[in-house]
């Protein structure tokens, strides 16, 4: 099913860490997206020199599928514990692929103030960008059919792995009525 | 053939006219996704993008200061456009149908109702006559029907107590007053049994108790000292002041001696019992303002928790 094999999800966070090593910002916040990224923020907050604010951003609402597949069960609270005017934000996700979560992300932060600079760090890029959005730091790269996923797991020891699988879409026996 | 109104082909909310016959699971989605929203208020934007481009149509045939403005309020934290119809003044006082109101209104491109009405069943009648001529992509919300019901204030009630007791499961829950005129204790009741609660008790004087209510699997309290007893949530109804005319009552100040609560009465219930009001509350009637403003009222809390159930449930139908 994959065109290559899957790297090593702690390889690739160690990888990640040396990148931000000495070019983050010492007081940069991290702002996770849920779930992988958040749990990757955690991680990078105690790996990373410095003492980084941390965030947890839930882009439901910021979605642009909204129309197409309604809104998605069990979001959860965004929370940017810091004054979100003036930070510099690192926004930290588990897979980059279409770029369409980040741009949510994106918008959702200044709903909460005007940022000095948000950059942008990933556990995976796997191509496939619908938007021009990059990352500013990587941890790995991967090549993956466009009907795959990429997921991130973390077990109860709190170790990262990824996995590849289908594509989970909402179940509608009918699609979505729309306005003619 | 006759499936729910409420739901679509695939089992999904896409009008809320009851909770009457609701699913848990669909109830919990909307608590859920209530907890959320909560915190909107608190940022700096009080809004969110996803119902950007809809046009909500308050459709209020009967005044309501309260839930049009809450109504309002999540309509527009959630970045729809609102738009308030005094419908005493318009065009049904010209005589123009229900449906015909509702079909010029889809012809200006609604896409949410949020109906109330005094005659019961009347948002049922509109969601009907939309799905009858597929117009799936138009929603309706009941906000309150004659004596049937007020599915979201049932639903802030069951948010209020989940927040409070964190578990249904093990509560005994009074309703106290007049049952009988109360499309808030009808939703509210049904909500309580589908998330399983074992004892919902309502209190009140005969006259104010409809006939055969045990049916709905309450027990029938007519003494409110014995009705309290072991409580955990209390929830005073408003006493209508047009009841006192009937002569289902004698007077206001009878009234409050029999089933007005009291600190002393509320002691009877447990020391953590809540205190909840759906508004607007009559002080010295059903309740005292010593325990309406004291520690364990939750009733401000309640138009608070509103809001966020009232953006649940028209971001969960506006996208199905």
């Amino acid at each position: 099913m994959t065109t290559e094999a899957l790297p090593d999800a702690e390889a690739a966070l160690a990888a990640l860490v040396e990148r931000m090593r000495g070019a983050v910002a010492h007081d940069a916040a991290l702002v996770g997206i849920y779930s992988g990224g958040a749990w990757l923020a955690e991680r990078l907050a105690t790996l990373l020199p410095g003492a980084h604010p941390l965030g947890f951003i839930d882009v439901s609402y910021y979605r642009d599928d909204y129309e197409i597949s309604g809104l998605k069960p069990n979001a959860k609270r965004t929370s940017l514990p810091f004054d979100v005017a003036g930070a510099s934000i690192v926004l930290v996700d588990d897979v980059l692929f279409t770029g369409r979560s980040v741009r949510a992300a994106i918008n959702e932060l200044f709903d909460f103030g005007r940022p000095e600079r948000i950059e942008l760090a990933v556990l995976v890029d796997r191509g496939g960008r619908e938007l021009p959005i990059e990352a500013t730091y990587t941890g790995t790269r991967l090549a993956v059919a466009r009907d795959l996923s990429v997921v991130l797991s973390r077990d109860d020891a709190g170790t990262l792995s990824l996995a590849v699988e289908p594509t989970r879409r909402r179940e509608r026996a009918e699609p979505r009525a729309r306005r003619t | 053939m006759t499936r729910n109104p409420q739901l679509n082909r695939n089992g999904e909310l896409t009008h809320l006219l009851t909770l009457e016959g609701l699913p848990y699971e669909i109830v919990t989605q909307i608590l859920d996704t209530a907890e959320p929203f909560v915190s909107i208020a608190e940022r700096e934007v009080k809004k969110v993008p996803l119902l950007r481009g809809k046009a909500m149509f308050n459709l209020f045939f009967e005044n309501s200061t309260r839930t049009r403005t809450t109504f309002e309020i999540a309509a527009k934290r959630l970045s729809a456009d609102v738009i308030n119809l005094n419908i005493g003044v318009s065009s049904t006082s010209k005589g123009e149908t229900l449906l015909d109101t509702v079909d010029n209104l889809c012809a200006m491109n609604a896409d949410l109702f949020v109906v109330r009405h005094s005659q019961s069943g009347a948002p049922h009648l509109i969601a009907s006559h939309l799905n009858a001529t597929g117009r799936t992509h138009v929603h309706v919300v009941n906000a309150g029907d004659g004596r049937h019901a007020h599915p979201t204030q049932g639903l802030l009630d069951l948010y209020t107590i989940r927040h409070y007791k964190k578990e249904f499961r093990d509560l005994t829950v009074a309703i106290v007053g007049d049952i009988l005129h109360s499309r808030v204790a009808r939703s509210l009741i049904h909500g309580l049994t589908t998330m399983q609660v074992p004892r919902v008790r309502v209190i009140g004087p005969r006259t104010l108790l409809p006939t055969a209510v045990e049916a709905l699997g309450v027990e029938v309290v007519n003494d409110m000292r014995e009705g309290l007893r072991g409580c955990d949530v209390v929830v005073m109804l408003r006493l209508q002041n047009e009841r006192m005319k009937g002569a289902l009552l004698p007077s206001a100040g009878e009234y409050f001696k029999h089933y007005g609560l009291t600190a002393e009465k509320l002691a009877l219930a447990k020391p953590d019992a809540i205190v909840m009001h759906p508004g607007p509350m009559n002080r010295g009637v059903e309740i005292d303002s010593t325990v309406a403003d004291g520690a364990r009222s939750v009733i401000l809390p309640q138009v608070t928790f509103g809001i966020a159930v009232r953006m649940a449930v028209l971001s969960i139908v506006a996208g199905n």
